[in-house]
């Protein structure tokens, strides 16, 4: 559901020419051009490390350019800061919601611009226009609640009132949808979509492909600080448009899908099992049964319970009903140290909260679980660690080689690297990976997949959650359809991704 | 078709009055509420175990010891919005009296001895804050470095105890404010809720203070939001100093003497004030009101201990227990939002 | 090796010590000198490191808490409570010159330091309590706790081996010293031969990683607490035992305030995470050396808080990388506080805004 392509003959509201950025070392941007047109939604598009971030830093007057132009409507800007740029009407609704958890809605929408009245601030004008503000973009939001009581989807599109209220000519949101379920995907697209039909031009950068194609109008690809083209979305089909991205074919893919085939699901010994397993209100008792070497698949929107469940199997939650059985014998999974030392290993999704201890080294990152289980009295010995780290990072391909480096410096998608590394160290009989693709480049996702569906054929059982229904489909044996807590149907491998959403969606759904 | 977002909680928090509480903007006046009943219990309380000629009386005698507390936590609390802390607010105190007193008595005239307290006190704020915010130093070392220099610069001046006549400071420390019957407050108190109102008007009306509340709840949000997050950094420790040295001078008034042992461990009552009048040490939560709330909680435990003739150091202990008490309710009851 | 010794954390606190040291040479030429009398070493040196022993032991334990990404301020506290237990129940008994006394009356003092700690650890770990107010209640509270068991008054003891841990030597050196170096030596040995070290730095830095990864999270949080309580308790016995009488006013007070700074001078982040426990330990030793500085310099005790404040400022600058790209001139890309700076790749800091972080215990 694009517009027609239009552009052409509009003047760009932002114009960024011969754009460039240098930090010690390398280039982050090289002779970049931008160009946002009013009522039009633009993708940027690019692999971690492409520039994208950087080029929004510039854009929002975080970072200075070093060379080139930055034109709002034909008049040249130089940004000192991020107030310069949302004074040129340049707003930006951010990954982490800038917003401050602790004000609330209304004070949020209009910090900074409070509507006054004898040299006070009118409170009742303030959340009245507040209201107007989420009104215009169909949201009925309390605007007197304080933000941090509401969850992030919301929170997101208070941000985008905000944005609003600047009376934004260009709108940038970097990465809005990494934490929404479909619904919440669905209402930001309305929104989005009202805004641009009112004129406002968007930039949108997003790694779900699907989306890009469903909501934007123009893409512009980068790659290694250089822009690669810029194409009408309806005219670059996905084949090209990661060809573009990745600079070569991704063929890997399509040996991931021969694997998993290839792999036979006998019967195998139960290596976990739960029965009426459950946690009051997410998660209603189910039954989950996980075989040796095989992979199933948790799908289901964002608050149907995936992450909930997978949390009461590896101990992380107490459960309110149900028992646990691992290899056949009951086994009460109290805490983390409990499951671990059933050989359970978890991968959370929130990698930078939950996983990596960011200023410790890539080395110590790697062997944590295994050091934390052997209790701190029996330290490893320097020569183990060593061999262990070596060949880890080789087989994972972990970058930069460098085991001294503190895991924090690398991108996301190494980090991840690491965190499955950590639990493969500890040779577990079960792996829980918790969305293990999200926010990570095309390049890593494909070697991950690969992962996973080798560390099955060798024996591993494994429970795969993930948002990208097409990942669930190409790697699992089996799927578990997840809905508001419940468990509503388990399908085998051949299901279609199409048919999927439909049982995710339920009954009645468009 | 517009669609209604509605937000997830648990059923617990979005049903009931509970639920109404915790989502709504009035969920923050929780906690000192909490504290202000606190208070009236336990100010009722020591009122009728002792048989006091005039308990209104007492209570304006709660006002009157503590003004310079009251002025102190004011400025406490601004710091801890946005997620700071000042530990040289007692020592600043000390100097203030020692300067005001030192000056005096060298034959300055009042206007100019007061005015150079004023002015000595925001300047070491405005320090500690510029070395906070742009060199990234943590606030505990560096307003602990102040506390050090400014005792450090008491004692140099003088180690003994500076008698005050000054007539201005007489009158305004010792001189009756009637206000019914025969209650009375004095000049000092005045001045204490005059700083009261004062705080409340800039942190809830101008952008200053929103821009500290919002510093408090997320920094660089409130950056990227296009406020000065720097200057309120700073300037809150600016704040805190005025009111330290504002504290010191109200201080010497009350006692008519400089000495440079003043105030030794006020800056930990005025943080344990904050905190049991609902000021969260995380930053973004809590009211000046509260504060003051959180003074009159410390000035009713020094009351019931003096009125039942124990030792002065049961005091220390009874104050921590309430702040045990009060810091493990917050804990269950009230939560962070989001 | 230059280049790794430059870059180490330990070069400015290590320099300022030499400093310190260099200056006190130039004013008294005798400074350095020690002289051996009654088979006991004497010497400017040996007062800086029997003065500074009780404080070096607090920072230690002080060093490991902040490492967790907590903090005590209740040590100076529980340094009072631990002298004045154990004056009470010598002064109280019926033989106080008999070494069984002395050594009850320690096992006293330390049992409830201990106890202490525990307290301390529950309030954090288990209630979840920030750890600078769990700290502040024990503060508060603990030194009218002391002042009620002295029940006012400096409680004094006549008993020899009582004086021996404050005042005595062995081998020829003080024995507070003895003491706190051995406690160093263990400790150290401790957290870096086996695998503590690591999993404390890991618990300061992201507490919920670590649960999720199998870190005995609580055990090691209620570890750190008590440690530091039982050096502070240690501590106390050394500080009442060098007076013989327990001052529950005064002893150990703003105690925790030299230990942080002596940890921090050491290059331990108020953050929590990676610490230093051999930083922590030049930090104590010029904390000491400055207040002697101070004294054979001439100069009033009274200005020494101010050289305090002075030094403490300065190396805390000069360990800020701000300050040190401000003196070396360069660049960085982009302004102060608008967010991360470098590469792309460089995580989002979740600065916590500044202040009482330290002790700001995620309450996720």
């Amino acid at each position: 559901m694009t517009a027609p392509p239009s552009g052409q003959t509009t003047a760009p509201v932002v114009h960024l020419r011969d754009v460039t950025i240098d930090f010690p070392g390398v280039k982050a941007l090289d002779n970049v051009e931008l160009r946002l047109v009013p009522g039009e939604i633009h993708a940027l598009m690019g692999e971690n490390g492409a520039g994208k971030s950087t080029l929004i830093k510039a854009l929002t007057g975080v970072y200075d350019i070093d060379a080139g132009s930055i034109t709002v409507d034909g008049v040249e800007q130089r940004f000192t800061g991020p107030r310069q740029a949302q004074e040129a009407g340049i707003s930006t609704v951010y990954q982490e919601v800038n917003l401050c958890p602790n004000l609330t809605v209304a004070e949020n929408i209009l910090l900074g611009r409070e509507p006054r009245r004898f040299g006070r601030i009118d409170f009742r004008a303030m959340n009245r226009r507040a209201a107007e503000l989420l009104g215009e973009l169909d949201l009925t939001i309390d605007p007197a609640s304080t933000l941090g009581s509401h969850p992030i989807a919301l929170q997101q599109l208070v941000a985008i009132a905000r944005a609003t209220a600047v009376s934004a000519r260009v709108l940038i949101l970097d990465e809005p949808t990494s934490s929404l379920d479909a619904d919440e995907v669905a209402e930001l697209f309305r929104v989005m979509r009202r805004l641009r039909d009112a004129g406002t031009a968007i930039l949108f950068v997003s790694h779900f492909l699907d989306q890009v194609y469903a909501i934007s109008d123009r893409m512009t690809v980068l790659r290694n600080g250089r822009r690669v083209g810029e194409y009408p979305t309806a005219e670059l089909d996905r084949v090209a448009l990661i060809a573009a991205m990745l600079g070569h074919e991704v063929e890997v893919l399509d040996e991931i899908a021969d694997t998993v085939a290839a792999s036979s699901t006998a019967q195998a010994q139960i290596v976990l099992g739960a029965h009426d397993i459950g946690r009051a209100p997410a998660v209603t008792p189910m039954d989950v049964d996980i075989h040796r070497g095989e992979v199933v698949g948790l799908a289901g929107l964002l608050g149907s319970g995936r992450t909930e469940l997978a949390r009461l199997l590896f101990g992380a939650d107490r459960p309110t009903s149900g028992q646990l059985t691992v290899d056949g014998e009951p086994a009460a999974l109290r805490s983390p140290r409990a499951a671990i030392a059933h050989g359970i290993a978890f991968s959370s999704e929130d990698r930078k909260g939950e996983g990596i201890i960011g200023d410790l080294t890539i080395r110590d990152n790697l062997v944590l679980a295994l050091q934390a289980r052997r209790g701190f009295a029996r330290p490893l010995a320097r020569r183990v660690t060593d061999e262990l780290v070596d060949r880890y990072m080789e087989a994972l391909d972990i970058r930069p080689r460098d085991p001294w480096l503190p895991v924090k410096n690398l991108s996301g998608g190494n980090q991840q690297k690491v965190l499955l590394a950590r639990w493969l160290i500890t040779e577990p009989r079960l792996f829980i990976l918790d969305e293990p693709t999200r926010g990570i480049d095309v390049g890593a996702k494909a070697q991950i997949q690969k992962l996973v569906a080798g560390l099955a054929a060798d024996g591993m059982g494994v429970l795969f959650i993930s948002a990208e229904l097409d990942e669930v489909a190409r790697i699992s044996d089996r799927i578990l359809v997840l809905r508001d807590g419940r468990q509503v149907a388990e399908v085998g491998s051949d299901c279609s991704v199409a048919d999927l959403t439909t049982l995710i969606a339920g009954e009645g759904a468009a | 078709m517009t669609q209604t977002t509605t937000p997830k909680l648990p059923p617990i928090l979005s049903t009931g009055l509970l639920g109404a509480a915790t989502r709504r903007a009035r969920g923050r006046y929780l906690s000192p509420l909490a504290s202000l009943v606190l208070f009236v219990v336990m100010f009722a309380v020591v009122v009728t175990r002792f048989d006091f000629a005039s308990p209104a009386q007492v209570f304006l005698n709660l006002l009157v010891d503590n003004a310079y507390l009251i002025v102190l936590a004011v400025g406490m609390t601004f710091v801890l919005l946005t997620g700071g802390i000042d530990l040289s607010v007692g020592s600043v105190v000390a100097l203030s009296t020692v300067i005001v007193a030192t000056t005096l008595r060298a034959g300055w005239p009042t206007p100019l001895a007061l005015a150079l307290v004023l002015v000595a006190g925001p300047l070491l704020g405005l320090l500690m804050g510029l070395v906070i915010e742009y060199f990234d130093v943590q606030p505990f070392i560096v307003t602990l470095a102040g506390m050090f220099l400014a005792r450090g610069l008491c004692y140099v001046i003088s180690v003994d105890t500076l008698p005050i006549d000054d007539p201005v400071m007489r009158a305004v420390g010792l001189n009756y404010v009637y206000l019914y019957e025969d209650k009375f407050i004095r000049w000092t108190v005045v001045i204490a809720l005059v700083v009261v109102v004062i705080a409340m008007y800039t942190l809830h009306q101008t952008r200053f203070g929103r821009t500290v509340y919002a510093v408090g709840g997320n920094r660089q949000s409130a950056q990227l939001m296009g406020l000065n997050a720097s200057r309120a950094r700073v300037g809150v420790y600016a704040i805190s100093g005025f009111c330290a040295a504002l504290g010191g001078l109200l201080l010497a008034m009350q006692k008519l003497s400089g000495y440079s042992l003043n105030g030794i461990g006020l800056e930990l009552d005025a943080i344990a004030a904050a905190v049991i009048g609902g000021v969260l040490l995380s930053g973004g939560i809590g009211f000046v009101l509260g504060s003051v709330v959180g003074v009159l909680v410390l000035g009713t435990i020094q009351t019931f201990v003096t009125a039942a003739n124990l030792d002065s150091y049961w005091t220390r202990i009874m104050t921590g227990v309430l702040l045990l008490v009060f810091v493990l309710v917050q804990r269950i009851v009230v939560r962070k939002p989001g | 090796m230059i280049k790794k010794l430059t870059a180490s954390p330990l070069l400015w606190p290590a320099l300022a010590l030499v400093a310190l040291l260099v200056v006190n040479v130039v004013l008294t030429p005798s400074f350095l000198s020690i002289r051996v009398q009654d088979g006991h070493l004497f010497g400017s040196l040996i007062d800086i490191l029997r003065n500074g022993a009780p404080t070096m032991l607090v920072a230690l334990g002080m060093t490991l808490v902040i490492a967790s990404r907590g903090i005590d301020l209740s040590v100076g506290a529980v340094v009072a409570v631990s002298g004045a237990l154990a004056c009470a129940h010598v002064a109280a008994a019926a033989d106080p010159a008999s070494v069984g006394t002395v050594l009850t009356a320690m096992a006293i003092a330390l049992g409830v330091a201990v106890a202490l700690g525990l307290w301390n650890g529950t309030l954090v770990s288990v209630f979840g309590v920030q750890p600078i107010i769990a700290t502040l209640v024990l503060m508060t509270a603990g030194r009218g706790i002391a002042l009620l068991i002295t029940d006012g008054q400096i409680v004094t003891t006549a008993s020899a081996p009582f004086k021996v841990l404050g005042a005595g030597y062995a081998a020829g050196l003080p024995v507070a010293i003895l003491v706190s170096l051995s406690v160093f030596a263990l400790v150290g040995l401790l957290v870096r031969r086996t695998a503590l070290g690591m999993l404390l730095e890991s618990v300061g830095i992201n507490p919920e990683a670590s649960r999720l990864a199998g870190v005995r999270h609580r055990s090691i949080v209620f570890a750190v607490y008590v440690f530091s309580a039982l050096c502070a308790g240690i501590a106390g016995l050394m500080i009442a035992s060098n007076i013989s009488a327990a001052d529950a006013n005064n002893a150990g007070l703003w105690i925790e305030m030299d230990a942080i700074l002596a940890v921090v001078i050491g290059g331990t982040s108020l953050l929590g995470g990676r610490f230093s426990l051999t930083g922590t330990i030049l930090g104590a030793l010029i904390i000491q050396t400055l207040t002697t500085t101070v004294y054979t310099a001439g100069i009033t005790p009274e200005t020494t808080l101010v050289f305090k404040a002075l030094v403490v400022i300065a190396v805390c600058l000069l360990q800020a990388p701000k300050f040190r790209a401000l003196l070396t001139r360069r660049r960085s890309r982009t302004r102060p506080g608008s967010g991360p700076s470098g590469s792309e790749k460089a995580a989002q800091p979740s600065e916590p805004s500044g202040g009482v972080s330290a002790t700001a215990m995620a309450t996720k």
